[in-house]
């Protein structure tokens, strides 16, 4: 049978290169010096339900919740062959925890009734990994988390391997599911030129609004008409299409909050210089051994 | 939702498998233990799993007042759901202030799952845990005794202090290996405090077909010595130098997760927020120029010796013993002095 994939996708800051301007002087993360990719093991997860296309039949979602920018990871998902896209942006979803995160996203894919929703183990810029199965308690699905591999699909039936940790474990659950993927799972494909040619024109509803404001000529019905026309207007659902109840959105649904941002000051201890020399070094061995340290 | 009490209680969940608890959850008690004193609340821990009673004994010992205690067969072996629910249960009966998780495969799993169910707080990878008071800037209002959930963030390059204050329980996960191993004490007992939960076999959403183990081929964290080589070390064949000083020491081969990537050594052997933390009496540091997230890892580390050719690598900030020069000169000097010394 075929098999309706929902994807859950992050547009993150770049941790690994972290700069100098990255730091405001307060402290906090200027997150518009950092360059913003796809979250990693997203990709890992897109590639898993490409995959299950390929073999099954069905289809693949892709839904991300985030600033405008953020559609920039959905044109990415249809280079590499997601068929349909959504991205989730009102500013009432601001300040939104894991928590308020996982509400919002659970309110958007049942709106799809999947058969199967993939999402990366956890995203690099919180680390968490708290998204996914809190996504599978609001729709009271089961998890299988750090998916290494499906190892067979049968109807309503999925059997895959998991690792956990130290090792692995074979596990079988009824769909739906949800899966949370990690980045050993399998190499994530790279965007065909072609599919690119097509999609890289590809835009949603409040990115040709933000031209509009630049240039006025603009006409945004216009566009957004001609772009659906070619299919290439990217869908835009915000919290009213969700249908969400706002007490679980945002800064009221998280319960969570930051007491304090501190940026990591290494700390400076008392350091001695040993020279590189026999003789130097055999009397930290020896300090070493006097203090207990060592022997 | 469950409402603010200052009277509840601190948990840990104890986490076993096959009967052996974790040592995640005796670090978590000794951590639960300072936190309830300063609350003066009672510490207890939760204790699921298929007669596995005897383990109450060495929770006891290790700090905690009570266990509540809940056997089934259906909870012989971990499974999200099940845990999940009686979890879940058990929160809203007692009604906790503070409850605890090692952040383990399980306990990642879990927590997150019971977090959604509670429309609670979690804060996942702590690294230190701590007892104070926020203010709200705008209103000035103030909330005492509350958990300080302390954790990295942005890839290690900041650390965020996150509470919660309207809605309990403060629930969080804790790293392995963060927080120091207690001692027991024999002489103390916890009160066990059955907790019967009917569970069905549509609880269990998944079915385990198979299940593999295998033990770590080196226990870093019981190593009161870690020599660690990072990309500088070059090769696969260099990385005998640092297998050497360990051997000389009596200490364990580490590694920055560099070294790791390039294939110098298992992954076993990885230092560092995405690898093992740890806490050894002497840490040196050979070709390691001492990326935050490998800091994160090893700043606990009470000496550290640190070896590289580059006089600005920032592993000099932290280190005790500062040895500017080739890797390939100094080691073999070490291994010369220690032999003769030792």
């Amino acid at each position: 049978m075929a098999y309706n994939c929902v994807v859950l996708a992050k547009q993150v800051p770049d941790t690994k290169r972290i700069t100098g301007q990255a730091m405001n002087e307060d402290g906090t993360v200027n997150r518009a010096a950092l360059p913003a990719i796809f979250n990693p093991e997203d990709l890992n997860a897109l590639e898993m339900a490409l995959q299950i296309k390929e073999q099954y039949g069905g289809k693949v979602t892709v839904i991300t919740m985030g600033l405008p920018a953020a559609a920039e990871i959905l044109r990415q998902s249809l280079y590499r062959g997601a068929d349909g896209v959504i991205l989730i942006t009102d500013k009432r979803c601001a300040a939104s925890d894991t928590l308020a995160t996982s509400y919002i996203l659970s309110c958007a894919v049942r709106k799809l009734n999947p058969d199967i929703v993939l999402c990366g183990r956890q995203a690099i810029d919180g680390d968490t990994a708290q998204v996914g199965p809190q996504v599978a308690e609001k729709l009271g699905v089961p998890q299988i988390t750090y998916t290494e591999k499906i190892l067979n699909l049968n109807g309503k039936t999925i059997t895959a391997r998991r690792s956990i940790g130290n090792g692995w474990q074979e596990v079988r659950t009824k769909l739906p599911v949800l899966l949370t993927v990690v980045d050993t799972a399998n190499e994530p494909r790279i965007p065909t030129a072609k599919r690119l040619m097509k999609y890289k024109a590809a835009r949603c509803r409040i990115e040709i609004e933000a031209m509009a404001k630049q240039n006025p000529s603009i006409d945004v019905e216009a566009v957004c008409k001609q772009l659906e026309q070619k299919g290439l207007l990217i869908r835009q659902w915000d919290l009213d299409i969700l249908g969400a109840d706002l007490k679980w959105c945002g800064r009221d649904g998280s319960p969570t909050k930051v007491h304090r941002i501190q940026s990591v000051v290494l700390t400076a201890k008392e350091t001695k210089s040993v020279e590189p020399t026999q003789e130097a070094i055999e009397a930290m061995i020896h300090e070493l051994i006097v203090d207990h340290t060592i022997g | 939702m469950i409402e603010v009490n200052k009277q509840g209680e601190v948990w840990v969940f104890a986490e076993q498998h096959a009967g052996t608890l974790e040592d995640t959850s005796i670090e978590l008690l000794s951590k639960g233990r300072q936190l309830a004193d300063q609350l003066k609340v009672p510490l207890a821990a939760v204790l699921l799993g298929d007669r596995v009673e005897p383990l109450c004994v060495r929770l006891g010992q290790y700090g905690a007042d009570k266990v509540y205690l809940t056997e089934h067969p259906l909870l012989n072996h971990y499974q999200t759901s099940s845990y999940a629910k009686v979890l879940d249960e058990l929160i809203h009966k007692h009604k906790p202030q503070i409850v605890l998780y090692g952040a383990t495969p399980v306990g990642r799993d879990l927590a997150p799952r019971v977090a959604s169910a509670l429309k609670a707080g979690l804060t996942a990878d702590c690294t230190d845990l701590q007892i104070g008071r926020h203010e709200i800037p705008s209103t000035g209002k103030v909330y005492e005794n509350l958990l300080l959930q302390i954790r990295p963030a942005f890839g290690g390059n900041i650390i965020a202090t996150i509470i919660n204050y309207d809605r309990w329980p403060q629930m969080a996960t804790v790293r392995e290996g963060v927080m120091p191993m207690p001692e027991p004490n024999g002489r103390r007992k916890a009160q066990i405090v059955r907790e019967n939960i009917s569970l069905l076999p549509d609880d269990l959403m998944l079915e385990i077909l198979a299940e593999h183990r295998q033990p770590k081929k080196v226990n870093l964290k019981a190593s009161r010595i870690i020599v660690a080589g990072g990309a500088g070390v070059g090769s696969k064949e260099n990385f005998k130098l640092i297998w050497d000083l360990a051997h000389c020491l009596g200490g364990a081969p580490g590694a920055t997760r560099a070294a790791v990537d390039l294939g110098f050594i298992d992954r076993d052997h990885q230092v560092g927020q995405t690898g093992t933390t740890v806490r050894p009496v002497l840490y040196i540091a050979v070709g390691i120029s001492g990326a935050i997230q490998h800091q994160a890892g090893m700043s606990g580390s009470q000496k550290i010796i640190a070896i590289n050719n580059d006089p600005e690598a920032p592993i000099f900030q932290i280190a005790h013993y500062k040895i500017v020069g080739d890797l390939n000169q100094v080691v073999p000097m070490m291994i010369k002095a220690i032999r003769e010394k030792v």
